[in-house]
């Protein structure tokens, strides 16, 4: 267990070295390093002194030295509209992006989960085929579309719900959150839904296919042979099989909520870490952008290992094998 | 051995029938008939849209500003019928969006069509080489998997910069390996087939063997992987464009056009948005069925 | 003549699938008296496991039971609500299967697996269940069983998963055991070990038993009264002597002529010639008259009726009558 957890930690670190790479190069060797870290409107005397203080006239692999180690210390460059620490500015708007993406994972899952389970045990049936073709509009309707038409039918028909911005927070457990006020929970439930509509579906789907996979199985036939209830059957034989491979999948899943807030966030003007960097982009603020990637990519990587290892404790046959 | 053994001609008839399988399963069923019909009939549209369109949205000189926000079924001032409505600036609707439609499924058809090049291409060198080349190649397929599609598009244009050159680059970059992965997965296991090996001991090139034996044999699930890669790169170039940092406003696609009438949607002039909407919705919507459909035909585990 | 534990009578199980009808048990009929061991034979695709199946109500679409009845005990059991059914499974009829690697569930504990089956006939603390569990894997002779329990199926041996299946089967003290193929997937030496197991505790609880299963051999060291299927329908029953010393259907002899035991050394084993038909496509008339040495046109035409002398019965219009050796 403990060989498999290092080696998997050697496989992320080596993803995240070779990203930066990545980054690094395609910044400053593809792009143009002076456009990166000197906004656009520097004199040629102000180029001159941020090339010579930036270190930029010395060797590539000298440079990438330099930034790893600025970046290791928390130093990732100063935002040009912002006049912060990139690192700064992305850690503050973090708390309201996740915040997002969690309630979508929860909604998904919440909605998800039992409407597989359904569609899948009476497979076939009018209800079935009504939860599948509605998966497919649910995976196939892009994401910003599912979100003009909720703010469409929500909040310029209906007018039920706010379409922009983040609602007053609370305190909950120490932590500010949306989810403590009535006012925050109303901001929050359309980019919520919004979000988690394209997981939602994910898991519909997922669970009917684990369901239909699962039932015609032995176990389950050897469960009602002995003279199990039909719940406990569903419940606990069925269901204990198809929720490790979903809860892994969903996992992994998570990062790409964080990445598809963007889109989310910049409908709903959520202010979270997505607009910002959609803004970063357009603005050209390329010191917020080199930040944004670097945090997010060595996110996902840490959720990847965390799935791994999460994954391989629920499944005992991983488990005892590694062991 | 007869050396005059022609080659697997005996797949000729085995592409027949996977022919009349995908014909079945197009035609089949109502509900993906009438998908598949949409989908031609699209595409046809997209094709001679300069030709059917009833304006050339794009001619600043025929567009009237006074004709701006017209509701669906209004006359302009001009007389003419702007049977979707009108946009800020007087465009007809249902002309834009037949330009829209145009440059979304080219950019779609353009960048999947590279991306099943490159994918296909290196799936198969993966396979047919093996070992190194197949480590190498899997492990860059795993790379580009584990992270979503719109971080790595965001990172490109980052570094990149906009424009449609850059778009089309990005979504080939995020696609390659969804071909890569499936065309190396069947690539292995007919390598080792008994053709393979023929191929080899007459003495045919790498490059033959692969081009002319393998990849016939890899296409057909390649082909249902394009249909739905090709849906979903129109949706993330519209994506990309609705958030603006896809294609330029000089080539609106369908995403600028929902992008551009958003603000107008608010105000209670929904026809801007939700049409173009509505057409990128049935578009893509129509390959997904259609390719649904396919990938259940030609899966060889469903087939009793 | 006291009421049989189980009584078949002209079972018909058809499965509807999108290809057509597929009659796998198409009128099937035998008896079990208590504390009697039948043999089901035959081979694969004869119908056997789906009788087996039928019996407890185990039929999942597209299939379902069309016609007959089953008497466990005089009660029929196709006429009784699922809850009903649910009651009498793994408490008066149990039922065992082929491969305990496939019906035991991986992700679940050998105890959690035997507590729930416990408790579901009966009220009954967890701690006590497990108890129960317990003393059901010593009798079956599971060396070590605290342990046992504990574990994870496939951190056991073939034969102590099957020794499990066993046990649960068990538990209840069940009336009826309907056994398919238990030892197919276990290796020749605790095969044997399973059967006399199974023998032992059948002759002590006075248990009736079902064995299913393609081996002659195994079956014949076993049971009392033999049943043979062909194509979903018993062609041929009748005592384990009358059987295997006086068969009379062509395809019993065609069988036992094939069992390895049976061939001389240096000889070419004997086969029955043909394949067994798909239950899609039955033939009209004897379903194994294409294969059948003395088919005539009468047999092609029309499906024989049961004739027979006492509990030797069989279904051929030119029963053989040669005594074998």
């Amino acid at each position: 267990m403990i060989a498999f957890i290092i080696r998997r930690l050697i496989q992320s670190i080596g993803v995240l070295l070779l990203t930066s790479v990545l980054v690094f190069c395609g910044v400053f060797a593809i792009g143009d390093p002076i456009a990166i870290l000197v906004p656009a409107d520097a004199t040629p005397a102000e180029i001159a002194q941020a090339v010579q203080s930036l270190g930029l006239d010395q060797p590539l692999w000298q440079q990438y030295v330099h930034f790893i180690g600025h970046a290791l210390h928390g130093d990732l460059g100063r935002s040009f509209v912002f006049n912060q620490p990139s690192i700064q500015l992305i850690l503050e708007r973090l708390p309201a992006t996740l915040e997002l993406a969690f309630v979508a994972l929860v909604l998904a899952l919440i909605v998800g989960l039992p409407l597989g389970l359904i569609a899948g045990l009476k497979a076939g049936s009018m209800l079935d085929r009504t939860v599948m073709t509605g998966s497919i509009l649910g995976f196939s309707l892009p994401n910003f579309w599912q979100g003009i038409m909720l703010v469409l039918i929500f909040s310029v028909t209906l007018g039920w719900l706010p379409s922009a911005g983040r609602g007053q927070l609370g305190l909950v457990f120490g932590i500010h959150t949306s989810l403590a006020t009535w006012d925050g929970l109303r901001h929050l439930l359309l980019p919520a839904l919004n979000l988690s509509l394209f997981k939602m579906s994910l898991v519909t789907r997922l669970t009917r296919a684990g369901v239909r996979e699962t039932l015609p199985l032995d176990y389950v036939k050897f469960a009602r042979a002995k003279g199990l209830r039909e719940r406990r059957v569903i419940f606990v034989h069925v269901l204990k099989n198809i929720l490790i491979p979903i809860v892994t999948v969903v996992g992994m899943e998570f990062g790409s909520l964080i990445a598809f807030a963007t889109v989310t966030e910049t409908i709903f003007a959520w202010p979270g870490v997505g607009k910002l960097i959609i803004d970063s982009i357009t603005k050209l603020d390329r010191p917020v952008i080199v930040a944004y990637l670097l945090i997010v990519v060595a996110m996902f990587t840490v959720l990847n290992l965390v799935v791994d290892i999460i994954y391989s404790l629920l499944d005992p046959r991983v488990r005892l094998e590694a062991a | 051995m007869r050396a005059t053994a022609t080659f697997p001609s005996w797949r000729f008839v085995d592409r027949n029938s996977t022919l009349g399988i995908v014909l079945r399963s197009l035609f089949g069923k109502p509900a993906v008939a009438v998908a598949t019909c949409i989908c031609l009939a699209l595409v046809v549209i997209a094709l001679f849209a300069p030709w059917i369109a009833p304006q050339n949205p794009y001619d600043l000189a025929a567009l009237n500003i006074v004709d701006g926000r017209l509701p669906p079924g209004a006359r302009g001032a001009s007389g003419h019928l702007y049977l979707l409505g009108s946009d800020a600036l007087g465009r007809d609707m249902f002309a834009a969006m037949m330009y829209g439609l145009r440059i979304s499924l080219g950019v779609g058809l353009l960048s999947g069509a590279f991306a099943m090049t490159l994918g296909t291409t290196l799936g198969l060198v993966a396979a047919y080489f093996g070992r190194y080349v197949d480590t190498l190649v899997m492990r860059a397929v795993d790379l580009m998997l584990g992270f979503p599609t719109i971080l790595v598009a965001l990172m490109m244009l980052a570094i990149l910069g906009q424009g449609v050159d850059k778009v089309v680059l990005a979504l080939v970059v995020v696609q390659w390996a969804y071909f890569a992965r499936t065309v190396r997965a069947i690539a292995a296991v007919e390598r080792r087939k008994e053709y393979m090996e023929a191929a080899l001991c007459l003495g045919l090139s790498h490059r033959r063997a692969l081009f002319s034996q393998l990849l016939p044999n890899c296409l057909p699930p390649v082909i249902v992987i394009a249909l739905v890669q090709i849906a979903a790169a129109i949706s993330a170039e519209a994506t990309l464009s609705f958030l603006g940092i896809g294609l330029p406003v000089t080539q609106p696609s369908l995403g600028l056009l929902i992008a551009n009438g958003y603000q107008q949607l608010i105000a209670g002039f929904y026809w801007i948005s939700v049409f173009p909407g509505l057409l990128l919705l049935v578009l893509v919507f129509s390959m997904n069925i259609v390719g649904d459909s396919l990938r259940e035909a030609l899966n060889p585990r469903l087939q009793k | 003549m006291s009421t049989p534990t189980l009584s078949v009578q002209h079972l018909r199980t058809h499965f509807f699938t999108g290809a057509g009808v597929a009659k796998a048990v198409d009128d099937a009929s035998f008896d079990v008296a208590p504390g009697e061991i039948v043999g089901l034979v035959g081979e694969s695709g004869s119908g056997k496991s789906i009788t087996g199946f039928s019996v407890l109500g185990l039929i999942d679409a597209p299939g379902r039971i069309v016609g007959g009845r089953v008497l466990f005990k005089g009660e029929d059991l196709t006429a009784l609500t699922p809850e009903a059914l649910r009651r009498l499974r793994g408490n008066r009829i149990a039922m065992i299967f082929q491969d305990p690697m496939m019906t035991l569930n991986p992700v679940l504990r050998i105890d959690t697996q035997m507590v729930e089956a416990v408790q579901a006939h009966a009220r009954v603390s967890k701690h006590a269940a497990r108890q129960r569990a317990l003393e059901a894997l010593a009798s079956v002779g599971m060396p070590s069983p605290g342990e046992r329990l504990r574990a994870y199926p496939h951190q056991l041996s073939g034969g102590m998963r099957q020794r499990v299946a066993i046990a649960i089967a068990l538990l209840h003290d069940p009336e009826l055991i309907i056994a398919d193929e238990p030892t197919t997937a276990l290796d020749v030496t605790i095969q044997a070990q399973i059967l006399a197991e199974m023998q032992k505790l059948c002759a002590r609880s006075h248990t009736a038993m079902v064995w299913v299963s393609h081996d002659l051999a195994v079956v014949a060291g076993l049971a009392d009264r033999i049943c043979v299927m062909y194509a979903g329908r018993v062609v041929e029953t009748g005592s384990v002597d009358d059987i295997l010393e006086r068969p009379r259907h062509p395809y019993t002899i065609g069988l036992i002529d094939s069992l390895p035991e049976k061939a001389r050394r240096g000889e070419p084993l004997k086969q029955i010639p043909g394949m067994a038909p798909s239950a899609l496509h039955l033939p009209v008339g004897c379903a194994f008259a294409p294969r059948c040495p003395y088919a005539t046109a009468l047999c092609r035409s029309a499906e024989p009726p049961v004739s027979g002398e006492g509990v030797h019965l069989y279904r051929c219009f030119h029963p053989c009558s040669g005594a074998r050796a």
